[in-house]
C-alpha cells in the first residue's frame, strides 16, 4: 500500500474527487499554480486547468460566498482558506449563509462546500497561524465539522466531505502535515511513512463523518481527544503504562456520542483533551454530554486539558501548548480522584 | 487646536417638519445619455455612470437610444405586475396591523426596478434578490398566494415557518433564498455566475442590494470577483435614498455616485432613473446582452425612493419629511408608465381605473383563500418540522432533540 504524508493524502482525495465529479473544483488563495503555501493541492491545476483550481483574490468572504453561489449552481466547490486564523472574514458568509441555506428555504436550496482550513499551532505561528476554532464552527448549525488526525482519515473524511450533501468545516491540524507529534519540539521529527496510519490507499475510499475512532482500546480511564493532541496524548499513555481507552473524535459535528459513552461508562472515568482554549472550547460540550450519558459511572470528576485562555503567544509556544505534562498531571489526577 | 478640521458626518437635506429638498439629487433629461454598444469599453460608458439614463420624459414621452421599443403588449404587462405588486403590498401590510402576519415590507415607489429588470432577463437567469424585490416574483408569474402564505407562515408556506415574512424562495422560478443579511446574496451571485462561465451555460445571474449596504464587505467581494473573472452577472444598487433612518450620504452617497464604484473596479457602471420602467428594462438588456457576451459583469444604480417605511417596525415621520415622496423629482413609476401609455395612445384613465380595481379585486379574493390556509397566530404548520433541513438528514443530537421535544408536547 502506498505510504503518504496527509499532504499527499489530502491531495489524493482532491485529485480523485475531481476525476470522479466534474463538478468538484477548488477556489482559494495560492492553490492554483503555485498549488497552495501547505502544497496541498500541488499538481491539481496542471492536471485540471485553471477553470477547476482557481487561484482567487485574498477575500476570505468573496471565496466562501462564491463557492456559494457555484453550489447552488451545481458544482461541488472545496474552498482553501489559508489558516484558520483567517477565517473570520468569511464568518458570516458561513453562519449566517452557508449554514442555513437549506434549513430557510425549507430544503430547496443547499450548499455542498468543502471548507478546507489548516489549523492548530506548534508551528512558531504565533496568534495568526495557530488557532484551533472549531468549537465557533460547532456551533453553528448547519454545517458539518470535523478534523482528522492522520493521513488515513485525511483522505477518507476529505473524500467523506467532499461528496456529503452539506457543507463541511475541514479542520487540517497543520503541525501534523508532515508527520505525527508527539509534543516533544526538541526530537527529531517523525515522518508518516512509519506510521500505520501513514498507509493510504491510492484508491477511492472514504471515512465517514460522524464516527469517532477508539485508537487505543483500554479499561482504566477515557481520554477523549482530537485533531494534534491524538498523538500527545498517545505518548502520554505509553510513558505512563495506565491501561487507558483513547478516542479521536475526529468528527465534531455530528457527534459520536456513542463510541465516547459506551467507553466512559466502561471505564468510569475521563479527560477531555484539545489543542483550543478552554473556556467555552469543545470540550465543555463534551464534559457535558459525558456527564449526561455515563453520570452514575463516573468515579471521579472529569478533567480537562486545553490551550491557556489567552491569544497564541509566539514565544512562549510550549509553554502554551496543552503537552505532555499537562496530560500527565490530568491522569494522575482523574486516576487518584474517587 | 486646528482650524482646518472637523469631523464631516453628512446629514440629509431635510428632516421632519421642513420641506423636502431634492436638489443634492444630480439629474438629467429624459434622452440625453448615449447608448454605446453593450461590447463598449469601460471607456466608453464612463459618463454614464454618473449622469442618469431615463427614457420617459415628465410629459409620458420615450425619448433617445436607450428607449427599447417595448411592444404595447409588454407594456401592459410591466403596469400588471407593477400594481399587483402595489396591491399585495397594501393587502399584506393591512394584515400585519391585523396581527395576521408578524412583519412586512412594501415595495411601494420602487415597483419598476423589479419588475422592469425580470422582464428584460430570461426565465432561466438566476435572480438574487434583496427583501425589496417581491416584483421579480410577480413579473416571473407567480401567483402572488405563493408570497403570501408565506407572509402567513401557514401550511403553504414555501419556508415552512422558518423565515420572517418576505424571505421569499422559488428554486423553480429561479429565484433564490433571501437572508436578511444584507449584501451577502452579491457575492454568491457572481459565484453563481462563475459557475455558468465554467459550464459555458447561456445563463447570466442578476443581484440586488440597497445603496445602504454598498458598504458592506461582501459588495467589494462581489465586485472584485466579478471584475476578476469577467463573470456574467449584474449587479443593481436600489439608491432609494434611504436605509431605515440612515440618509444615502452616510453610505458614500455624498460625494460620489453608486454607479461609479464600478468603473474602479473595470466594472461599467450605470445610473439609471428607477422609477422608469423603459430605462431599467433597456439598462438591463444592455447589460445582460454584455454578459452573455462574455463581456463580464455591469453594476447598476437605480435611483428610486422609498416611499413607505423601512418595515411594518419602522416609522419615517421621525426622520424625514412626510411629504418627501410626493417632491420626489422621479415621480412614482406606476404614474410614470401610465403616463406613458396614454401620451402613446394605447392607455386612458378609465381604463387604469378598471385596472387598478380588478387587481384589487383579485389580491382581495386571493388573500382570502390564502388566510384560510392558517395564519401566524393560527399557524397549522408541525413545530416538529423545525429538527428538518438543518442538514440532509437528521443528525444524532437532532433525533435527540426532536423527541425529547415530542415527549414534552405529550
Amino acid at each position: 500500500m502506498p505510504r503518504m504524508n496527509m499532504i499527499q493524502a489530502l491531495n489524493s482525495a482532491m485529485d480523485i474527487a475531481m476525476q470522479r465529479d466534474e463538478g468538484v473544483i477548488i477556489l482559494g488563495q495560492d492553490v492554483g499554480y503555485f498549488g497552495g503555501v501547505f502544497r496541498c493541492t500541488d499538481g491539481l491545476q496542471k492536471k485540471y486547468g485553471e477553470q477547476r483550481v482557481i487561484d482567487t483574490p485574498i477575500a476570505e468572504g468573496g471565496i466562501i460566498a462564491a463557492a456559494i453561489g457555484m453550489s447552488v449552481n451545481g458544482l461541488r466547490p472545496v474552498a482553501e482558506i489559508q489558516f484558520a486564523d483567517y477565517i473570520y472574514p468569511a464568518y458570516d458568509q458561513i453562519v449566517s449563509e452557508l449554514a442555513r441555506l437549506r434549513y430557510r428555504s425549507a430544503g430547496e436550496f443547499s450548499a455542498p462546500i468543502t471548507v478546507r482550513v489548516p489549523s492548530g499551532g506548534g508551528i512558531r505561528g504565533g496568534q495568526t497561524h495557530s488557532q484551533s476554532p472549531e468549537a465557533l464552527f460547532a456551533h453553528v448549525c448547519g454545517v458539518k465539522v470535523v478534523m482528522p488526525s492522520n493521513p488515513y482519515d485525511a483522505k477518507g473524511l476529505l473524500t467523506a466531505a467532499i461528496e456529503d450533501d452539506d457543507p463541511v468545516i475541514f479542520f487540517e491540524p497543520k503541525r501534523l502535515y508532515n508527520g505525527p507529534f508527539d509534543a516533544d519540539p526538541d526530537k527529531p521529527a517523525v515522518a508518516w511513512t512509519a506510521h500505520s496510519k501513514g498507509e493510504v490507499p491510492a484508491g477511492h475510499y472514504t471515512v465517514p463523518m460522524g464516527k469517532a475512532e477508539i485508537v487505543r482500546a483500554g479499561s482504566a480511564v477515557t481520554i477523549i481527544t482530537y485533531g494534534t493532541l491524538v498523538h500527545v496524548v498517545q505518548a502520554v499513555v505509553e510513558s505512563t503504562g495506565i491501561d487507558a481507552e483513547i478516542i479521536d473524535v475526529r468528527s465534531i459535528v455530528p457527534l459520536d456520542v456513542e463510541t465516547l459513552a459506551t467507553s466512559v461508562c466502561k471505564t468510569g472515568r475521563c479527560i477531555v483533551a484539545h489543542e483550543a482554549t478552554e473556556f467555552a472550547g469543545f470540550g465543555a460540550e463534551l464534559v457535558a454530554t459525558v456527564q449526561r450519558e455515563c453520570f452514575w459511572q463516573l468515579e471521579a470528576p472529569i478533567e480537562r486539558v486545553a490551550g491557556w485562555d489567552t491569544p497564541y503567544p509566539h514565544a512562549f509556544e510550549w509553554e502554551y501548548f496543552p503537552g505532555r505534562k499537562r496530560i500527565a498531571a490530568a491522569l494522575e489526577q482523574v486516576m487518584a480522584g474517587t | 487646536m486646528n482650524a482646518n478640521l472637523s469631523l464631516h458626518v453628512p446629514q440629509p437635506p431635510a428632516r421632519p417638519g421642513e420641506p423636502a429638498d431634492f436638489s443634492y439629487l444630480k439629474l438629467a433629461p429624459a434622452g440625453a445619455a448615449p447608448r454605446p454598444l453593450p461590447t463598449a469599453s469601460i471607456g466608453e460608458t464612463i459618463d454614464l455612470a454618473v449622469s442618469l439614463i431615463r427614457v420617459i420624459d415628465d410629459e409620458g414621452q420615450a425619448l433617445g437610444a436607450w428607449d427599447p421599443h417595448l411592444e404595447t403588449v409588454q407594456l401592459h404587462k410591466a403596469l400588471r405586475y407593477m400594481l399587483v405588486t402595489r396591491a399585495m403590498d397594501d393587502r399584506v401590510r393591512r394584515a400585519q396591523r391585523g396581527g395576521q402576519v408578524s412583519f412586512y415590507m412594501q415595495s411601494m415607489g420602487e415597483e419598476a426596478v423589479s419588475v422592469a429588470a425580470a422582464m428584460a432577463l430570461r426565465p432561466g437567469d438566476m435572480l438574487f434578490p434583496t427583501y425589496r424585490n417581491q416584483g421579480l416574483h410577480i413579473a416571473r408569474d407567480r401567483n402572488p398566494i405563493d408570497l403570501m402564505c408565506q407572509c402567513l407562515s401557514n401550511s403553504h408556506d414555501m419556508c415552512k415557518g422558518r423565515q420572517m415574512p418576505v424571505m421569499y424562495h422559488w428554486r423553480e422560478g429561479n429565484i433564490f433564498s433571501i437572508s436578511g443579511n444584507l449584501a451577502t446574496q452579491l457575492p454568491q451571485a457572481v459565484g453563481w455566475a462563475m459557475a455558468s462561465a465554467i459550464k459555458r451555460e447561456p445563463h447570466i445571474a442578476c443581484a440586488w442590494t440597497g445603496e445602504g449596504s454598498t458598504a458592506e464587505a461582501d459588495f467589494h467581494h462581489a465586485l472584485t470577483f466579478a471584475s476578476v473573472y469577467r463573470a456574467p452577472v449584474i449587479l443593481n444598487v436600489v439608491n432609494n435614498q434611504w436605509a431605515i433612518s440612515t440618509f444615502q450620504g452616510v453610505a458614500g452617497g455624498e460625494h460620489q455616485t453608486f454607479a461609479a464604484r464600478g468603473p474602479g473596479f473595470g466594472i461599467p457602471g450605470l445610473r439609471v432613473d428607477g422609477n422608469d420602467v423603459l430605462a431599467v428594462y433597456a439598462v438591463t438588456q444592455w447589460a445582460a446582452e454584455r454578459a452573455r457576451g462574455g463581456g463580464g459583469p455591469t453594476l447598476i444604480e437605480l435611483v428610486t425612493y422609498r416611499a413607505g417605511p423601512h418595515s411594518t417596525s419602522d416609522d419615517p415621520s421621525r426622520y424625514r419629511p412626510k411629504d418627501e415622496w410626493r417632491a420626489f423629482p422621479l415621480g412614482d413609476p406606476i404614474v410614470r408608465l401610465k403616463n406613458h401609455l396614454i401620451w402613446s395612445g394605447a392607455w386612458s384613465a378609465e381604463r387604469h381605473e378598471a385596472l387598478v380595481k380588478e387587481i384589487d379585486n383579485q389580491i382581495a379574493e386571493t388573500w382570502k383563500l390564502a388566510v384560510s390556509y392558517g395564519t401566524l397566530p393560527e399557524s397549522p404548520l408541525d413545530p416538529l418540522t423545525m429538527f428538518d433541513d438543518v442538514f440532509k438528514e437528521r443528525t444524532p443530537h437532532l433525533e435527540r432533540q426532536r423527541e425529547q421535544f415530542m415527549k414534552l408536547k405529550g
